[in-house]
């Protein structure tokens, strides 16, 4: 009998040791990356002996007492800033030391992109273009992401990320022309407005079906990793966004198959009406990180500065330990959800007034910028004036050009035109020009 | 919105079109919504009582408020639909009903169809809100695999026929790939699955309440360009109309036009030109219940006519008019004149500013009506 249990305890015993074993492997190669810290490594050599649960997966230990976790008594994640309001870097260490060009140009897109919103959204309104969506407020998270990423890293998008595009140099009157749907439009004409894409520039052309992006980048990631190219990629999603089942693929995906991905949520308040109380019971979109194994932060989204230093952080441990990172960036949509919304019937002026005059990520910039003596009224003035002259001039001229030929509809559905395309486009093309008086030919380049 | 966001705006409007007069000459706005078709309001039955004006959407609500005020196991729910749901068809039934009843979910269409599959099958009546039929997709393995079969598979000890899925499809004029979908013909595949699409706010309210109180899941898909353009006398109580019946709407010796949902109001407009300026009388049919669908009442007009032409918006291979074709083929072969014909979307996602092109429109099928004619 004293035999038997003798044999049990010397198994489970070699058990143990052959597990913490394995711990201390695990302590001695991840040690670089701050992944465990040396102190948990330490205790979990201490403990070898210790009647550990062996379960295939499991970290932790047993315990003898029933205890239920209370998420309301776990501490909130703190949220990350560098600029106070007024302008002052919080901690000196936290001063990303950017020159001032590098902040001006900061400056100047997060404001161009301001007026370019304006302009386009009354252009909705008289029924100019077809549709439209503002980045009011958010102008902080998309600068402040876009400047600390290589520019060759690729980007997936939701759709309110203009600014990024804007950042890498995607001009006036590319957006113009893809809001019109003309000649002009890289994508042909065929989205609706805001579906912005560009190869040249590294930024996957934007699909409204929400969160379809997130594993994607996850996998576009694990390409980018075999490559060894040292890029990684971004994919920006909505708080809303991240309830769809995709976003539980792509978070898990990516930690388990290790990808050099930023998944960065901009986490703005609200999904169309919904607010987040709706949406999620949980701490926001980063208590969800650890629960995949992910590194993750929370930033001040109206924080240019700050969420410029998480993702470039975010950007080394992807790169130099093929990891995905999650990074919650909080933000408020000032703006309608699109023109076909009108918030008024969800939320209160008041409360979009205080983000817009209390908290908004452009003043807080300039407050630097004046502080820093890089900025002035005059220049404040004068910028204004050429920004919008800017904008009025790629918008007009967007404005004549025309669309493309119907022909275009029926190309690249596939990569070469399969017959029964062929010939429904030589059915289009015979109807419309035996009716031609009942088709807006007159907007559109030549049929061939 | 904010007053200063007002305030931007107003003082960027000025500005704009102080700078459009100034930059560019007069023009024809580019955006200018191109309806293909005239809504033509139809009157009700006397049968089912006294009227209300209302247009599509609010038809829609006036179902879901007579749901509500009559099951009280029944509850509303899916993105945005709290406070009134993005097209309005939900406007004031949380503050009627109260918010356990109609409900925001979070944003995940997999788990709308879902949760209502579980609410349906635990014995209470759910109406699930998907707030695009493009956006359908994630819950489709719910639909199919799930919803349709939940009765079969359990020998009929369960079921999840309190289930109805809502959903606005649809060209609108500028809705691009994404917010213009018509993907009825995917669920026309699905045995055990209901798939009704209404033409008009009378039809709306009373197939949505069959739907609603069919033992078996449905589709309700809801021709979205109507919710604000269609506007009839809808009897305010409550009624039902049949489902998997078929309406003639417009008796003709000719020709059978079929279509549903929005492309009915296309068809009526062809029937009228037929008529008009080839001297041809044309059938007009509204199918209505696209699964399971009413073969005798478009077989019995064929006998008639001898002429078919289906039209739908979807694009046309492996559309639901190629099932209508060949089952009335086989049905009605020897009353057959001409091959049936089908003019439908093309086999291309649905692109944004070819909509006009890309459209199954009244000149298509006039020109598919003298084909028919003169075959
Ligand atoms: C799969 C899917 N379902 C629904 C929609 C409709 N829709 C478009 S945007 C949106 C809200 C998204 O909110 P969030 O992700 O928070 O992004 P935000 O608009 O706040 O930037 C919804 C429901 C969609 N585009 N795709
Ligand atoms: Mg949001």
């Amino acid at each position: 009998m004293s035999a038997i249990r003798q044999a049990q305890r010397l198994i489970s015993f070699s058990v143990s040791l052959r597990s913490s074993g394995i711990r201390i492997y695990q302590c001695l190669s991840k040690r670089n990356f701050h992944r465990v810290n040396s102190v948990t490594c330490s205790e979990n050599v201490t403990s070898k002996f210790d009647d550990r649960p062996e379960f295939p997966g499991s970290k932790s230990e047993f315990v003898s007492k029933l205890e239920f976790i209370e998420p309301d008594n776990i501490k909130g994640i703190p949220v990350y800033r560098a600029l106070g309001r007024n302008g002052n870097i919080i901690e000196e260490s936290e001063d990303p030391k950017l020159d001032s060009s590098t902040v001006l140009k900061m400056y100047k897109d997060m404001t161009l992109l301001n007026t370019m919103d304006r302009i386009l959204y009354e252009s909705q309104r008289q029924g100019r273009i077809s549709f439209y969506m503002t980045n009011y407020g958010e102008e902080g998270t998309h600068i402040g992401s876009a400047a600390a990423l290589d520019p060759r890293d690729l980007v997936f998008g939701q759709y309110r990320e203009a600014g990024v595009l804007m950042w890498r140099g995607f001009t006036l009157d590319q957006f113009m022309d893809q809001c019109y749907g003309n000649v002009n439009d890289i994508g042909k004409g065929r989205q609706m407005p805001v579906h912005y894409g560009t190869k040249k520039l590294n930024f996957v052309t934007i699909s409204s079906p929400l969160a379809t992006q997130m594993p994607q980048a996850a996998g576009a990631a694990y390409a980018l990793k075999r490559a060894k190219n040292g890029l990684c990629v971004i994919c920006y999603f909505g708080e809303g966004a991240a309830s769809e089942g995709d976003a539980h693929a792509a978070f898990n995906f990516a930690a388990v198959l290790d990808c050099p991905v930023i998944f960065f949520c901009r986490n703005n308040g609200y999904a169309i009406s919904t607010p987040v109380k709706d949406q999620y019971r949980g701490d926001g979109i980063a208590s969800r990180g650890v629960g995949y194994g992910m590194m993750t932060v929370r930033v001040d989204g109206n924080d240019v500065f700050a969420v410029y230093n998480a993702v470039k952080s975010a950007r080394e441990i992807a790169v130099a330990q093929n990891r995905p990172v999650l990074i919650e960036a909080m933000t408020y949509r000032i703006g309608h959800h699109s023109t076909s919304d009108d918030s008024s019937a969800y939320r209160s002026v008041d409360e979009v007034s205080y983000w817009d005059k209390q908290d908004n990520p452009i003043s807080r910039l300039r407050n630097y910028m004046i502080n820093n003596g890089i900025w002035d009224e005059k220049m404040e003035k004068e910028w204004k004036l050429e920004s919008r002259k800017m904008v009025m001039r790629s918008f007009a001229d967007a404005e004549t050009r025309k669309r493309p030929s119907p022909d275009e509809m029926f190309e690249d559905v596939y990569d070469v035109l399969p017959k029964h395309l062929e010939n429904q486009l030589e059915e289009m093309k015979n109807h419309v020009k035996q009716y031609k008086e009942n088709y807006p030919l007159e907007h559109h380049e030549k049929l061939t | 919105m904010a007053s200063c966001i007002l305030k931007r705006l107003s003082s960027s409007k000025k500005q704009l079109c102080l700078l459009l007069r100034l930059e560019t000459t007069a023009k024809n706005l580019a955006a200018t919504r191109h309806l293909s078709f005239t809504y033509q309001p139809e009157t009700a039955s006397a049968a089912h009582g006294e009227t209300t004006r209302m247009n599509f959407f609010q038809s829609i609500t006036s179902a879901l408020d007579t749901v509500l005020e009559t099951d009280s196991t029944s509850v509303l729910f899916g993105e945005d639909v709290a406070f009134g749901g993005v097209f309005r068809c939900t406007v004031g039934l949380k503050d009627k009903y109260g918010k356990d009843r109609v409900f925001n979910t979070p944003l995940s269409e997999q788990g709308i169809v879902s949760f209502g599959i579980g609410i349906a099958a635990a014995g209470a009546t759910a109406v699930a809100e998907i707030q695009f039929a493009d956006y359908i997709f994630p819950a489709f393995d719910q639909i199919h695999n799930e919803a349709a079969y939940f009765r079969y598979r359990s020998g009929n000890q369960f079921d999840c026929g309190a289930l109805t899925i809502r959903t606005p499809s649809g060209a609108v004029g500028h809705g691009a790939l994404y917010h213009s979908q018509s993907p009825e013909a995917y669920f026309a595949h699905i045995p055990g699955l209901k798939v009704v699409i209404p033409r008009g706010p009378i039809q709306a309210k009373g197939l949505l309440l069959s739907c609603i109180r069919d033992k078996n899941p449905c589709i309700f898909f809801e021709p979205k360009i109507l919710y604000r353009s269609a506007v009839e006398d809808v009897p305010s109580g409550d009624y039902m109309l049949p489902l998997s019946e078929a309406e003639v709407l417009v008796e003709g010796s000719d020709m059978t036009l079929v279509g549903w949902g929005t492309q009915v109001h296309v068809l009526r407009e062809v029937a009228l030109m037929a008529q008009e300026k080839l001297n041809i009388s044309c059938e007009l049919i509204d199918l209505r219940t696209i699964l399971p669908w009413d073969v005798d009442t478009i077989a019995k007009s064929v006998v008639k006519t001898g002429r078919l032409l289906i039209a739908h918006e979807a694009p046309i291979t492996g559309g639901f008019a190629a099932e209508i074709a060949s089952t009335i083929q086989s049905e009605c072969f020897l009353n057959l004149e001409a091959p049936i014909l089908r003019v439908c979307g093309y086999d291309i996602p649905f692109p944004h500013v070819f909509e006009p092109f890309y459209l199954p429109d009244k000149w298509r099928c006039f020109e598919a009506v003298k084909k028919l004619s003169s075959y």
